[in-house]
């Protein structure tokens, strides 16, 4: 194998396609015949439908149908999360979600659709059939901890109390430890709050009848589970339904959930096939989609004097919102990761999930990780200042160590990542100056400067199936096409793999097509990407297809060079004799010859799945330097840098662009987002992009990335993930870091002036005369 | 494509005129970035609209014969602020029009209707009300022109008769004259953001420069209209430029304002936030007007 | 009442149309659907994140909020506009692509018609100044540094400033001398 292309910064395979405005999205592939399909959603946060009356709504010219919750004849409930299956019902998602329901749990639930044959007649109907619904309202809850409270109002009567999941992890004795003397307690509550993934393609997808079956067109990071999904939410076999995935403009993780695709295909059957489009407008985006879960923490440290941890505590509860989606799992990632950050002997940790009456909550980059970095580095930078040590100083003395090997998901720190990250990150920004400078300031506008870290892991093993296919296929000049269940999304998915390939194949990089976009007929099985595993997973059956058609070539090569097949290699596109380096024939020579020879033809072809027992560490950290304007309780974020150790970076400029996304959403989440809902009624107060503050062009500073490469020993190419962590340290960073500047160090998101005016307020910074 | 139940297209004042008296029930549409997106929202879905977008006649900024500084209804921000009369006698009107949403909102939205919708967050509309604006309206009967504070009506509500469309927005050669102003906008985030709270000030300096000859300051968000905050204004008329003057100029500014409290914002951070803006955009007028404090 | 339609005579992408349009559409509907020009995106149909953004007598619109209607006599320009007859890309596309400043792609058609103003403009802007003339279109994927990248680089090179240009992603950490209050 080559290393020709691995670690260079290639660019993106279709970026020439989208600079050009020629690359095909969902919409752009529909023909603009489709009806439209808009959907009824709830207009109260918890009650039960008692009838819908259709006929004002059918009657406005242009409308083809109006179904509702009470058209759906069999109940097929069904989950959502892009999870890959089990086929132990013990470990398969809640199927707790159907097509269209009459008793809504939140605000924007699925009540009814529209079908029209323009845009305006569905929105002229769906205005009308809002008002034509009959509620018996029920009681709602929207916070977590309320919802388990006795006599609130009860989600799924499965679930008592409302807990959807709980998990607890005990270690060593923690009554017996803190009895220790000379010990400092630290204790505190982090709390984060519900953001969205704001990908700028909102989630769309059209469906149609093909012979027997239905087609659906979807903007998914998952078409082979939108598959299984739709054949379990309509009650019919799984190979009933095609899933096409064209190019996809953003993920993030809400379109790792089975959205719209059943009620579309659904809806199409109802209609004999019809082709029906639904392009859900960015304010339900916002709220019928999936958001990320706000979760609460409570943890407390009992610390020696020389700042090593002696026993700890740990608890969250994670609010779910109405509906399962992804369960248990994202709370259960943060109270695993808890102990390993920072072992400790002795630890007591509990989480819960909660069913609340608030839009779902799903998958979002980091996947409980940003919330739970927040409360971790929060609380680590606490401690460190309780015990009066320098905070940089005071992780590197708790960190995990290397060798550390967890047992359970076999993970070990090879290599010293979190030092050399820090010592990079912190060269880079100057921290050790600027952490001296800022300190002891006064006056109404300050800066501060902080770090924070985490680890994260890359893939779900050994939690759920790992498993990719990779198929290759040679043309007649000896290029190739190959096929993955991994999905581009927008990270670069298909230039890392084609690197990949044309590296182990031994081909140049041109001569490696990818076939983008996924299509459950004809791509090669494979769960799509989520978790920070594309690279590291797609990286196995790339390999093992790579070497398996390299085998093929060079078999044919002995047949047309009578070489050995030993004393063969493909290098740089040419059967090279290794012997004495003599270039034999030429790749396309050698494909052509195979192809068309009338003693053996063969289509040079290669496909396997490799199924993956391994996980992998991922580590970096964040540093940012912040400036505050107390009277104007407002932020400015000067600098930051991120550092990453990502194992063997595939290619830099995509590596780059992943820790640029990270940090842009991590900084929105720092200071500015919060989707909120009205107390009173349950109603989402502000679902659209103004009102929900993503950060725009003129909320960031330059943005920096570096990475620390420890080649990752289980991992095929030596990579590991990348895609998530970035966005996990950002926040803390800069709470910290404002920490550090004000002397307050506030445990809660965002960081925005409404936060910020209350906490000046209280701690006297801010001292008006005049307030009321 | 827009829940629309007609469009009438003017192709001239006149023209808009008399479809404004044909057409009683339909409303006016001039850049379209407010009204189109009510129209999607719902709120004025099944409408029917006199589009007057296409008049380039109302376009443009110029001196009048009173030299007045005119603009054109349907000038829009982004060309308000390019423009080098604007530049010279009004900047700040400029800056604050240059801070609406952004660059393709600035290219749509017109000052009229940035006006005419009546909302307090409109943030070219403290700016017109501290430096006492003239509005120009045109119906039936001729030319009317209505001091801008009388403009406002309530929440949502201008005075434009059924017959009248907005013309133009003048600036009196007597409010240009000498003044420097300076306009903070308090948002959540930097740019495609509206105003949490919005502060308008400007001043004349006496010869000598050591004292305000004149103060005005208008805020958006403050109230359900825009507003003025005339009892600092007479507070600070012909004080010296102290740093003690401008912090209670700043204060002084609560008896004139009534911020409320929403989802968007609570009463007390507006309040707050009110006072400091009202400082730090005195000092920067100062700055401008070639003042010193505690000169 | 039936639908009122309008012949629409404008110039797009360099070539003079005319077009029977609904008088409800908006120039986005006119362009995707009469034209079949997907480059024009569909983000939020509000004017929020810019993804449908065109540029109309040399200025950039979000098309979303504009009357198909009101095209009457405009030049107007898509991205499909951009490249030459054979395919050869702008200094503005190339740039995007060369500096990654493409991840999902979908905000992309915006940004570079909007770079592209700015680039065409002949001024020099400040950092700040460049962040408020990108500044209506939302991105998620690159955090805006890479597309500031490639429009500040782009821009330094039209003036001639290509050792500048070069020098534009070493700039990473900023030093801020004084203390800069909000107003």
């Amino acid at each position: 194998m080559s290393n020709k292309y691995i670690g260079q910064a290639v660019k993106r395979l279709d970026a020439r396609d989208k600079a050009m405005g020629r690359i095909r999205y969902t919409d752009d592939m529909c023909d603009k015949g489709a009806l439209v399909i808009r959907v009824l959603h709830s207009t109260v946060a918890n009650g039960i439908v008692k009838s819908i009356d259709t006929a004002e709504a059918e009657k406005v010219p242009g409308v083809v149908k109006v179904f509702t919750c009470f058209d759906l004849e069999e109940k097929h409930y069904y989950p959502t999360a892009g999870h890959p299956w089990s086929t132990d019902p013990a470990h398969q998602d809640i199927a707790d979600r159907l097509i269209m329901t009459d008793r809504p749990l939140f605000y924007g639930d699925d009540i009814g659709a529209v079908v029209a044959e323009n845009e305006v007649a569905a929105s002229q109907a769906l205005s009308i059939l809002e008002k034509a619904v009959v509620y018996e309202e029920l009681p709602f809850v929207l916070d977590a901890q309320e919802a388990m409270e006795e006599g609130a109002p009860l989600l799924h009567e499965k679930y008592p109390n409302n807990v959807l999941g709980h998990s607890e992890i005990h270690m060593g004795n923690v009554e017996e430890a803190i009895k220790e003397p000379g010990l400092t307690k630290v204790e505190g509550w982090y709390e984060t709050q519900p953001v969205q993934h704001c990908h700028i393609e909102n989630f769309i997808c059209y469906a149609y009848g093909e012979g027997d079956r239905t087609v659906i067109v979807s903007s998914t990071q998952i078409p082979h589970i939108v598959r299984r999904v739709v054949g379990q939410a309509t009650g019919m076999d799984w190979g009933k339904f095609r899933i096409i995935k064209p190019y996809v403009g953003g993920g993030f993780g809400n379109k790792q959930d089975v959205l719209y695709e059943p009620l579309t295909a659904w809806i199409s059957m109802q209609l004999g096939g019809r082709l029906v489009k639904l392009d859900v407008p960015r304010e339900e985006t916002f709220i019928c989609n999936r958001i990320r879960h706000a979760i609460k923490y409570h943890i407390t440290s009992w610390m020696r004097p020389d700042g090593s941890f002696a026993a700890r505590t740990f608890k969250a509860w994670c609010n779910n919102g109405a509906y399962s989606s992804h369960c248990h799992a994202i709370a259960a990632k943060g109270l695993n990761a808890f102990p390993q950050l920072y072992p400790c002997d002795n630890f007591d940790g509990e989480t819960w999930t909660i069913y609340t009456n608030r839009s779902v909550a799903g998958a979002m980059r980091g996947y409980g990780m940003p919330q739970a970095s927040y409360a971790f580095e929060c609380h680590t930078e606490d401690c460190a200042n309780a015990m009066g040590m320098d905070p940089m100083e005071f992780r590197r003395k708790n960190l995990m160590p290397v060798g550390y090997y967890h047992a359970f998901s076999k993970n070990e720190l090879y290599s010293d990542s979190f030092n050399q990250c820090f010592d990079k990150g912190a060269e880079i920004i100057g921290y050790y100056d600027k952490v001296e400078k800022y300190k002891n300031q006064t006056g109404d506008i300050r800066r501060g400067i902080a770090v924070s870290t985490y680890w994260y892991n890359t893939a779900v093993y050994p939690i759920a199936l790992e498993t990719s296919s990779c198929r290759i296929v040679m043309n007649q000049d000896g290029s190739v096409q190959f096929q993955l269940g991994e999905t581009e999304i927008g990270q670069g998915a298909d230039t890392v793999a084609a690197q990949m390939i044309a590296d182990t194949v031994g081909i140049p990089l041109n001569m490696v097509h990818p076939m983008s976009c996924q299509d459950t007929d004809i791509t090669p099985f494979g769960t799509g990407v989520y978790a920070s595993r594309g690279t590291y997973t797609l990286g196995f059956s790339i390999k093992q297809t790579s070497m398996l058609l390299k085998e093929k070539i060079l078999e044919a090569a002995h047949q047309f060079t009578r070489m050995p097949v030993f004393n063969l290699d493909i290098v740089d596109g040419m059967i090279i004799r290794k012997t004495d380096g003599r270039e034999l024939m030429t790749i396309g020579e050698l494909a052509l010859s195979k192809l068309y020879t009338t003693d053996g033809s063969q289509h040079l072809t290669a496909e396997s799945t490799y199924q993956i027992k391994s996980n992998a560490y991922s580590f970096g950290c964040c540093f940012a330097e912040v400036e505050v304007d107390i009277p104007m309780c407002r932020v400015r974020l000067l600098n930051i840098v991120n550092v990453h150790d990502c194992g063997q970076v595939i290619n830099p400029m995509l590596a780059e662009g992943q820790v640029h996304g990270g940090q842009s959403m991590g900084i929105g989440y720092a200071l500015s987002e919060k989707l909120m809902w009205d107390a009173k009624t349950g109603r989402p107060l502000n679902n659209n992009l103004l009102d929900y503050k993503m950060s725009s062009f003129m909320d960031h500073p330059r943005l920096n990335a570096a990475f620390v490469e420890n080649y990752e020993p289980t991992s095929a190419y030596g990579t590991k993930g990348l895609g998530e962590p970035p966005v996990c340290p950002v926040a803390p960073a800069i709470r910290n870091a404002i920490g550090q500047a004000t002397g307050l160090y506030i445990n809660e998101l965002p960081l925005s002036p409404h936060t910020l005016f209350r906490e000046f307020t209280d701690a006297g910074l801010i001292n008006d005369s005049f307030a009321e | 494509m827009y829940d629309i139940k007609a469009l009438y297209e003017a192709e001239s004042v006149e023209h808009a005129v008399q479809l404004r008296q044909e057409h009683p029930e339909a409303q006016i549409l001039a850049g379209g970035s407010d009204v189109l997106v009510q129209i999607r929202e719902g709120r004025r879905a099944g409408c029917e609209f006199i589009s007057i977008y296409m008049l380039d006649e109302l376009r443009g900024i110029s001196i009048d014969e009173e030299e007045n500084i005119r603009i054109g209804s349907l000038t829009s921000f982004s060309h308000i602020t390019k423009d080098p009369i604007i530049q010279k006698y009004i900047n700040v009107l400029g800056e604050a029009v240059d801070m609406v949403g952004g660059p393709q909102i600035r290219a749509i939205g017109t000052i009229g209707g940035n006006t005419c919708n009546g909302v307090t967050s409109a943030d070219s509309a403290s700016t017109l009300m501290a430096w006492d604006a003239i509005i120009e309206l045109t119906g039936a009967n001729g030319v009317r022109r209505v001091p801008i504070q009388d403009f406002y009506i309530k929440a949502k509500v201008v005075d434009i008769k059924p017959d009248e469309i907005q013309t133009a927005i003048l600036i009196p050669k007597k409010s240009y004259e000498k003044c420097f102003g300076h306009y903070i906008k308090y948002s959540m985030r930097n740019a495609l953001d509206i105003a949490t709270t919005g502060c308008s000030v400007n001043v004349v300096l006496s010869d000598d420069k050591k004292s305000f000859e004149r103060v005005r300051v208008g805020y958006g968000v403050a109230s359900p209209i825009p507003v003025r905050a005339t009892t600092a204004e007479e507070f600070i008329k012909g004080k010296e430029i102290t740093e003690e003057n401008i912090k209670k100029f700043a204060e002084t500014v609560l008896q004139d304002i009534n911020p409320r409290d929403s989802w968007r914002a609570g009463r007390a951070l507006r309040r707050h936030i009110s006072v400091v803006m009202a400082e730090r955009a005195l000092k920067e007028c100062i700055e401008l007007a070639g003042g010193e404090i505690n000169g | 009442m039936d639908n009122q339609y309008k012949v629409v005579h404008c110039t797009i992408n360099g070539k003079e149309v005319s077009q029977i349009v609904d008088v409800r559409a908006s120039l986005t509907d006119m362009l995707r659907n009469d034209f079949r020009l997907t480059s024009v995106k569909k983000g939020c149909e509000v004017g929020e994140c810019g993804a449908c953004t065109v540029i109309i007598n040399g200025e950039s619109f979000n098309s979303c909020i504009y009357l198909a209607v009101w095209a009457e006599g405009k030049d107007i320009w898509t991205l499909e506009g951009l490249a030459g007859p054979g395919g050869e890309l702008s200094d503005i596309q190339q740039a995007f692509i060369d500096e990654g400043a493409i991840q999902c792609g979908f905000c992309s058609p915006g940004f570079i018609l909007t770079s592209w103003e700015i680039v065409n403009s002949g001024k020099e802007y400040t950092d700040d100044e460049l962040r408020k003339a990108l500044s209506g279109h939302l991105c998620r994927c690159t955090g805006y540094e890479n597309i500031f990248r490639a429009v500040k680089k782009t821009m330094l090179r039209r003036l001639g400033k290509n050792e500048e240009a070069e020098l534009v992603n070493s700039q990473g950490i900023t030093e801020y001398p004084d203390p800069m209050p909000f107003k």
